[in-house]
């Protein structure tokens, strides 16, 4: 028959219990950026609508994709543009810096360093950025 | 010529005089050699024998001298009094943890955690004894040997703000050791740990702060084991999917 384990734990009612303050993520450097990068979703998920949007009016014809640019070229779009391209590029870079975490890969017996995996994938991104401009330059 | 001293401001609470944590100060004898630790026993030995804190090994080794060192989770066995020269050092118990006196922290939340993810090897079927060990490769070692330096300190959950908004979390240490023995080839029961860490206290609860890594002692890097987790764990799902007959 299995032994019941016996546990002696503290009275809850004796304890302190502490609480997480509000404004938790003002008071570690690390917690902020980690609160920024949630943040930059946000503005890539509205650039991403935006986006979307413009492409539907592309499907509408010439006319009606002109007027609808027009209506970016307000000094409010031009800024959030701005901001989303810096949060994006913020975005992305950290998860460049998660893939080096998650991918371990291993040649041979050597194990490809982190700095190097994050490498790569700026590599790839500079790559597919070069590439889209390309098309856009060509069309 | 006096002797140089150090002030320690120290949270003290006991629960039976006092509402809150509030803050008392000590002044030590400065030695370029001196931990925390030692500064702790010298109060506890020759200023205030009523101060309540953990320790065992002083070197590292058993995890239980875990406090918050001006504001930073650290083993105060192997934080130096000079590295905090010539300031004043705040000794604290971990955060994220209720105080049972001192600096003294409830860790029985954890030790149920540690619990349920079982970490220990599980055999579908034990081989009896008069046909030997379990061998294992050194490539074998080494694909877990990292998880395994655990020494269950909890400076990760104390450095995690997700733990701390989220107590049920099963946290940093509690799934690297998990993963630990999912990865070790003498084991069979990762579909159990499993189970329970990718259930909605799991690995899930994540955001990936990273500071769980940042803080630990012994490089055992929890935020990596969590986050291989999620990947196996989605391509698990997508591979049970697309090719239901390689479910174990
Ligand atoms: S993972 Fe590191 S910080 Fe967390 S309990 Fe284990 S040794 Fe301590
Ligand atoms: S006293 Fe054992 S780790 Fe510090």
């Amino acid at each position: 028959m299995e032994k019941e384990m016996i546990v002696n734990r503290p009275d809850n009612s004796k304890m302190y219990h502490p609480h997480m303050p509000t404004a938790w993520w003002f008071r570690k450097w690390s917690y902020f950026l980690f609160m920024l990068r949630e943040l930059t979703s946000v503005f890539i998920a509205v650039f991403l609508v935006v986006y979307l949007f413009q492409i539907y009016h592309i499907t509408q014809g010439a006319d009606a994709y002109w007027e609808i640019a027009g209506q970016f070229r307000s000094g409010g779009w031009i800024a959030f543009h701005g901001v989303a391209l810096i949060f994006a590029i913020y975005h992305s870079l950290s998860w460049f810096k998660t893939a080096a975490v998650i991918l371990t890969p291993r040649v041979g017996g050597w194990m490809v360093p982190p700095w190097m995996v994050v490498a790569l994938h700026i590599a790839a991104w500079l790559a597919a950025s070069a590439a889209v401009l390309m098309l856009y330059v060509l069309i | 010529m006096s002797e140089e001293t150090i002030t320690l401001n120290v949270t003290r609470y006991r629960h039976e005089k006092d509402r809150a944590p509030f803050i008392q100060s000590y002044q030590v004898p400065y030695r370029e050699d001196w931990v925390v630790l030692d500064a702790l026993n010298h109060i506890k030995d020759e200023l205030d024998g009523t101060l309540s804190y953990r320790w065992s090994c002083r070197m590292g080794v058993c995890g239980s001298c875990g406090m918050m060192v001006n504001g930073e989770p650290k083993l105060t066995c192997s934080a130096f009094l000079r590295d905090y020269r010539p300031g004043e050092i705040r000794v604290e118990p971990l955060e994220n943890f209720p105080v049972i006196r001192d600096l003294v922290i409830d860790m029985s939340g954890f030790m149920d955690k540690l619990t349920s993810v079982q970490p220990w090897i599980i055999r579908e079927k034990e081989k009896p004894v008069s046909e030997g060990e379990y061998l294992q490769t050194p490539d074998q070692l080494d694909a877990y040997q990292q998880y395994s330096q655990c020494i269950n300190c909890l400076l990760c959950y104390s450095a995690c703000p997700i733990f701390g908004l989220e107590t049920d979390f099963i946290g940093p240490a509690a799934i690297a050791l998990a993963y630990r023995y999912n990865l070790d080839s003498r084991d069979e029961g990762s579909h159990r740990r499993n189970d329970v860490i990718t259930d909605v206290n799991g690995v899930w609860e994540c955001t990936f702060v990273g500071e769980c890594s940042v803080v630990c002692p012994k490089h055992v890097d929890p935020a990596a084991a969590i986050q291989k987790l999620k990947v196996e764990t989605v391509s698990g799902m997508v591979r049970g999917f697309l090719m239901p007959w390689s479910r174990k």
